[in-house]
């Protein structure tokens, strides 16, 4: 069974009930003398509302908080061809970087963020962001990091790095991030 | 462990009365050619009240793509009662219908609109409605007499007075706001339903109409919600390691298919009875298995897999044992299926000459594949409860926008916002 914690704002049901404007429209039967259509537009419009979708609660800012990691001479950012999810050579540094550093520091956690560029369809983005994410996860457990230190997850095109509908922006978004967190 | 809970989301009139100014202004890109000339009457006395109801009703015909509503300035006349109309002038400036209507003030703050739609041909009245509105409901029940008449000439039922979800991005990187709104099928009365910082996405309907699925990453890790829109009232619906994406009601309102992830990062189609919190895996494959949705008759589910090299939809019965057969052949990348209410089409996203746009399927036939857009970023379609339009995501100019198109491609419209990125609109049920 769920278990519902509601969490009620009183004061703002209250002013619900006292101030928001209620839309409410009623279909009646039809002028004297017409012809009258089945059931034609009627159903499902008593109390119609559109009106009430409230504001919803941003659950606030939760940055990435940056802790340790290596130093800022290893990068953080490991980037993609289109389509792809092998590692380029020339981020081999960058892998081997940061598994020296996870190996060094066994209680070091770090967070693989896939991403993609804005091609595609949004939900097989997300597949495609955790391949990468996964791809980098696999090469720094070769390298010794361990498995407990590292979790993966897909913004798929959601958060670019740098806007713009041409290829520039776009090789600039195929990127994993790699965020050292507490 | 499925500990959900819900939020009563902070719900102050002044979040009800905070209008996004994302107000649109309807583009047809291409019209139909036999179009079905209507004039709708001014209403009389309508002065008085803040929403032209007979200029709305007008717009929603319109933008259908099945009529071509009278310019207003062209009218010569504005008869009320229809015993008044002079149905041969109103022939031969080219009309074969006329609504004419009164708007009657019922104290302060209401009306009661009254409106008849003749055959100008004949002359034959061929309905009279009557409808009671308050002030902030005149929109709605504008879009209702559309849907009357729409219903009457057509035969097809009206989806004026149905809504769509879309999700809004404003501001610059790296400091982006997302927001998932839900305004009138027209674009119009927009409401703010969620908003964060981090990334909003893929809103999906329950089958009542009462609340949305959507992904939040609000915590800087997906989380699956259903938030009830009258109450805002919210809870976790998934928020397990790894993926959680892709919500997908069933028809019956009582399961959610969704995407999750192995530890290894497999993605995979999954269904969850929202009543016993079971999960049942559907598709087991080390591809990536994603963007579910159901069939009519709830016994199967369509879905992207990219099992064969490229994304190729699939359909799989939910029976144990059941094997998913592929759908799409034709070309290197077909995703993100939606069925038609009548399940007779499936749209997608396919790739041709390195462009995404929007094609439609026969499901009912031999399979015929049909472009129905020519945009460079055309996604996430959605049809319209009744079949007759399908919303989606385009660029224009570098912008997110909505766009409009005809299963049969015939009528295309654009719905420009006037602020922001708009992307993945998802139609209501009735």
């Amino acid at each position: 069974m769920k278990k519902i914690v509601s969490i009620a704002c009183l004061f703002a049901a209250a002013a619900l009930l006292a101030g928001c404007p209620k839309k409410a429209t009623t279909v009646e039967p039809p002028v004297a003398g017409s012809q009258v259509p089945g059931a034609g537009g009627t159903s499902g419009t008593e109390g119609a509302s559109t009106s009430t979708s409230p504001l919803g609660g941003d659950a606030g800012n939760v940055g990435g908080a940056q802790g340790a990691g290596p130093n800022a001479s290893v990068g953080r950012i490991i980037y993609f061809d289109f389509d792809k999810s092998d590692i380029r050579p020339e981020f081999a540094a960058v892998i081997a970087g940061n598994a020296q550093y996870l190996t060094a520091h066994p209680n070091a956690k770090l967070k693989l963020e896939g991403n993609t560029d804005e091609r595609g369809t949004r939900e097989y983005n997300i597949g495609l962001g955790e391949r990468r994410a996964q791809a980098v996860r696999r090469a720094l457990m070769l390298q010794g990091a361990s498995e407990s230190q590292l979790t993966t997850v897909s913004f798929g095109a959601e958060r670019p790095a740098a806007e713009g509908d041409d290829e520039a922006a776009w090789a600039k978004n195929r990127r994993v991030e790699l965020v050292y967190g507490p | 462990m499925n500990k959900a809970f819900s939020v009563l989301v902070l719900l102050v009139c002044l979040g009800l009365a905070q209008r996004s100014s994302a107000d649109f202004v309807v583009e047809v890109t291409r019209g139909q050619d036999n179009a079905i000339p209507i004039a709708i009457v001014p209403f009389a006395a309508a002065g008085a009240a803040d929403l032209d109801v007979a200029q709305t009703v007008s717009n929603d015909l319109a933008r259908s793509g099945r009529f071509k509503a009278m310019d207003r300035k062209d009218m010569v006349e504005q008869p009320h009662p229809g015993a008044n109309i002079s149905f041969d002038d109103w022939r031969r400036l080219g009309n074969d219908y006329i609504v004419v209507g009164l708007m009657a003030p019922q104290g302060a703050d209401r009306y009661n609109i009254s409106f008849e739609l003749y055959n100008v041909l004949n002359h034959q009245r061929l309905l009279g409605f009557q409808i009671s509105a308050n002030r902030p409901g005149l929109r709605l029940a504008s879009h209702q007499i559309a849907d009357i008449i729409f219903d009457k000439i057509t035969g097809i039922r009206g989806a004026f007075a149905t809504r769509i979800a879309y999700v809004s991005v404003a501001g610059s990187l790296p400091n982006r706001s997302y927001r998932l709104i839900v305004a009138d099928a027209d674009g119009e009365n927009p409401h703010v339903v969620m908003q964060s910082n981090e990334p909003l996405m893929s809103p999906a309907w329950s089958p009542d109409g009462q609340s949305l699925a959507y992904v939040s990453f609000e915590h800087r890790l997906p989380t699956v919600y259903v938030q009830q829109l009258k109450t805002g009232e919210r809870h976790v619906v998934s928020a397990k390691a790894g993926v959680n994406q892709a919500p997908a009601w069933s028809p019956d309102g009582k399961k959610l298919a969704l995407t999750l992830s192995t530890r290894d990062g497999n993605l995979d189609v999954y269904v969850l009875d929202l009543l016993t919190d079971a999960l049942t895996r559907i598709t087991d494959d080390p591809a990536i298995d994603t963007e579910p949705q159901w069939s009519r008759d709830g016994q199967s589910l369509y879905f992207t897999s990219d099992r064969a090299g490229g994304p190729q939809i699939y359909k799989v019965g939910l029976q144990p044992g059941d094997r998913p057969r592929r759908l799409t052949f034709q070309g290197n990348y077909n995703a993100r299926p939606r069925v038609s209410p009548d399940e007779s089409q499936l749209a997608f996203v396919t790739q041709e000459e390195g462009a995404y746009r929007i094609a439609v399927m026969d499901l009912k036939g031999r399979g015929d594949v049909q472009m129905l857009t020519k945009g460079q970023f055309d996604v996430s379609p959605s049809y319209a409860p009744n079949g007759a339009m399908i919303i989606y995501a385009s660029r224009d100019r570098g912008r997110g926008v909505l766009a409009l198109v005809t299963p049969d491609a015939r009528v295309q419209e654009r719905l420009v916002s006037s602020e922001g990125e708009v992307q993945e609109p998802a139609w209501s049920p009735f």
